[in-house]
């Protein structure tokens, strides 16, 4: 049977008290974007299957005996999902103090602003509460991973995966709060698989995976957002045509990226779109 | 697949024939290639790991290379399987391991860990406490349980499941337990056909045993009006809460009853296969079952039944973890919905039922569903497996229906004066004297607070500590906890070092408000049933025994 004659079925659910219809498998977050209801994620991308792992989403649904995460759990007809309870915020809050108490957060402007949103005091567990840590790896001239910042959001090695590169060049290695992204017996990337396509960059949340430039310009004090600017282009290496944003600071590049929303890229790149611009340097 | 970077190390003569002992001899290449028929036996790496290390002792490089060049498993992801796992290990090791229980039944009767040994979590002997688990790997490995011996059961009337063990039945030996009675049930189950197999059992009112006691009858239906024909059933015989040892009793003491009923299952929810996941730490029970599997062929009426066998991982016991796990990846549990009625193992409509819930078809099936539901109470029908440890004269396996209380179990047993009970192991919860007359129920616990659980009791006498007993509960949780959500990553974490504070004298200011906040984002926002009761036994111990107060 053609999809085109089975029209998508609308069900309706109520969030926050407003009635809201969606269509059928869309998600309890689509319907709160849908109400302009803000949803704080971190592991959830757009581009990306949700693993809901992070647990910052979870909302209320009534009948439920846990909260559910809105990016994964699915709408169905009659629900009635609470987004703004006391147990809501409780969650949301505890969530942001247990990572910001174990994680260096110093880079991951949206955690920053959720744990000043909810009020959460990462220091409450004292001084002595353990953290993850471990030491910056710079094994390549194009990025660097520093999984002390890292909130194991799964978004690399998806990207890295069957979600966007099948490269599978990094898994999640070990148990508990010791579970970190790993190449295979934690060899260096140029060992391993990568292809520095540079896509875990991308979806990276927290900046534990970053350019070397960055990296170095922020080693050196001088990356500065509040000076650059985008310039959109479309690569020049290929047919394909993938937009770049190219991330220009005192007239010269320091970062490229693609919007997510491209439909050729969905924010991905090669390593020659994401990396191969220094020509545009030489004089 | 695309082509994969793999590890170039090559694996030694031992290993490659200890991995092409599990997935069969390679077939001919031009010597880049995998054959595609292996690419969709991915499921087979965590035996093809567990064979290279009962081979050498460890997983190697050139070992964790070739088991992934075989199945076509990005060595990273490899990796991440093999790290995920307490029993495999990624560093050289002696061939000969002792792993050491120091869990709560053990840690009653004084266990100690020896040089060079590995303290462990329960390892579901805790009858006969202390215990200890030993693996000697080499050309013929083997794995053993220590003590031994296994004691006798300690109670000899007024028993349904465990009448052919208190009989004495051979274990291994197919005549015997057919002489027993052994397959009539299998046999009446063909005659009355799947659709009213599943109302015996529903008329029941039989409920899950592993803890979560769901009504087997519904499940059972839901997988078979599934439009999906390709269906697992699944016996969840990872039993590693705390204090359990029961599942591991049936399987070493009358294996073919799970044979049997693990086909009845099959039969009544139309699946082609079936799988029974026992941990790693039951060398016994491994044996007998595979024993009991193959010589019941004839009896299976062209029903597979595969063993497969955990490598140390609590979580596993999580259903859909377990899923993850014989289908080769981590142990991860996955978000429900979708449940496992209708996406289960390798993505299919799966029944997963625990060794005592699929002994207790067998019953419905003897006497009838309606029969069976007049034993227990209204809302808890049947007999109950009571794992009895810690500080009785009496410790083993106990039977009774629904409705008998704690006191009386307890007096069977042999406890002294009690200062606390720990009822359904470190997902449970602590009870104090003054619960002694509750009827050991589903109802009656729910109405108490509390949880039968996996059918733990460990008693502490007036003379045992408690506050060691919350921090080893507390270790656990931080040891098991898979590491995927924040919540009970990070949680079990804080858990565990608040009540090292609060065990030292030097809690924070509001130290237990904060314990409580922590638990209650386990309990609301964890993925799975882990987190959701890492704290339970930590706040009834503060809340019914005012521990720290």
């Amino acid at each position: 049977m053609s999809t085109l004659l089975t029209a998508k079925k609308m069900i309706e659910l109520t969030v926050d008290g407003q009635p809201v219809r969606v269509f059928d498998g869309s998600t309890i977050l689509d319907a709160c974007r849908q109400l302009e209801i803000e949803t704080p994620t971190l592991c959830y991308g757009d581009t990306l299957t949700p693993v809901n792992v992070c647990r910052v989403c979870v909302v209320e649904l009534e009948g439920a005996r846990t909260l559910v995460p809105a990016c994964s759990r699915k709408a169905e007809a009659g629900m009635v999902v609470h987004t703004d309870s006391e147990r809501v915020r409780t969650s949301r809050r505890l969530v942001l103090e247990l990572l910001g108490s174990s994680v260096d957060l110093s880079t991951a402007p949206e955690a920053l602003a959720y744990i000043e949103e909810y009020d959460a005091k990462p220091d409450r567990f004292g001084a002595d509460a353990a953290r993850v840590e471990h030491e910056v790896k710079v094994d390549n001239d194009l990025y660097v991973r520093d999984y002390s910042k890292c909130i194991l959001c799964y978004r690399c090695v998806e990207a890295c995966g069957v979600d966007h590169q099948n490269t599978f060049a990094i898994a999640v290695a070990g148990r508990g709060f010791d579970a970190h992204i790993s190449t295979e017996l934690d060899v260096t990337l140029p060992e391993s698989a990568c292809v520095y396509c540079g896509n875990c960059i991308a979806v990276c949340p927290t900046g534990a995976l970053m350019s070397k430039r960055e990296y170095d310009m922020r080693q050196a004090g001088t990356w500065d957002e509040s000076k650059q600017e985008v310039v959109t282009t479309v690569c020049a290496y290929c047919g394909v045509g993938c937009n770049l944003e190219l991330h220009v600071q005192e007239g010269a590049i320091v970062n490229v990226t693609s919007p997510d929303d491209h439909d050729v890229t969905s924010g991905n790149l090669c390593i020659k779109g994401r990396f191969g611009y220094r020509f545009v340097e030489s004089r | 697949m695309p082509d994969l970077k793999l590890l170039d190390t090559p694996p030694s003569n031992a290993e490659r024939a200890a991995i092409d002992a599990v997935l069969g001899t390679p077939p001919e290449t031009n010597g880049h290639r995998t054959a595609r028929s292996d690419r969709a036996s991915r499921h087979l790496l965590l035996p093809a790991l567990r064979a290279a290390q009962r081979r050498v002792g460890w997983v190697s490089e050139g070992a964790l290379g070739y088991a992934s060049r075989r199945l076509s498993v990005p060595p990273a992801e490899a990796y991440g399987v093999a790290t995920f796992y307490a029993l495999l290990s990624l560093e050289e090791q002696p061939a000969d391991v002792t792993h050491a229980c120091t869990d709560l039944s053990c840690a009653l009767k004084g266990a100690t860990v020896g040089v060079g040994e590995h303290p462990s979590p329960c390892l579901g002997l805790c009858e006969r406490a202390p215990a200890k688990y030993r693996t000697v790997a080499g050309e013929t490995p083997f794995e053993e349980q220590l003590p031994a011996d296994s004691p006798p059961l300690p109670q000899r009337e007024g028993l349904r499941l465990l009448r052919r063990i208190a009989d004495g039945v051979d274990p291994t030996s197919l005549d015997a337990y057919v002489a027993a009675g052994g397959f009539e049930a299998l046999a009446q189950a063909r005659e009355l056909g799947p659709d009213a197999v599943i109302e015996q059992v529903t008329e029941s009112k039989l409920l899950g045993r592993g803890g979560a006691a769901f009504p087997t009858g519904v499940k059972w239906r839901a997988v078979r009006e599934q439009a999906e024909e390709t269906r697992y059933v699944v016996c969840n015989a990872d039993e590693s809460e705390p204090g359990t040892f029961k599942d591991r009793v049936l399987m070493e003491s009358d294996p073919f009853a799970l044979v049997e009923a693990l086909t009845i299952a099959g039969f009544a929810t139309g699946a082609q296969k079936g799988y029974a996941y026992i941990r790693a730490e039951y060398p016994l029970a491994h044996e007998r079952v595979q024993n009991a599997i193959d010589a019941s062929a004839a009896q299976l009426d062209g029903f597979k039944i595969e063993l497969r066998i955990g490598a140390g991982a609590y979580v596993c016991g999580e259903e859909t973890a377990l899923f993850q796990s014989i289908e080769g990846k981590r142990g991860e549990p996955r978000n429900k919905p979708p449940f496992p009625v209708e996406v289960g193992l390798f993505g299919k409509p799966t029944a997963v039922n625990n060794v005592e819930t699929l002994f207790n078809v067998l019953e419905v099936l003897r006497i009838g569903g309606a029969e069976y539901a007049q034993t227990g109470t209204e809302g808890s029908a049947g007999t109950r497996l009571f794992c009895l440890s810690g500080c009785v004269e009496r410790p083993g396996l106990y039977e009774l229906p629904f409705g008998a209380t704690l006191r009386e179990l307890l007096e069977l047993a042999g406890a002294g004066a009690v200062k606390a009970v720990l009822l359904g192991g470190a997902a449970g919860a602590f009870v104090g004297p003054d619960l002694l007359d509750l009827k050991l129920t589903h109802e009656d616990t729910r109405a108490a607070g509390v949880t039968l659980g996996s059918g733990v009791v460990i008693v502490y006498d007036d003379e045992a500590e408690l506050v060691p007993a919350l921090l080893r509960i507390a270790e656990f949780f931080r040891d098991e906890s898979c590491g995927q959500c924040v919540p009970c990553r990070v949680g079990t974490v804080r858990q565990e070092e608040a009540l090292k504070r609060l065990a030292a004298g030097r809690p924070h200011d509001g130290e237990l408000h904060t314990l409580g906040e922590v638990a209650q984002v386990m309990r609301d926002a964890s993925i799975c049933g882990l987190g959701q009761t890492a704290a339970n036994a930590v706040e009834s111990a503060i809340a019914n025994l005012k521990v720290f107060s």
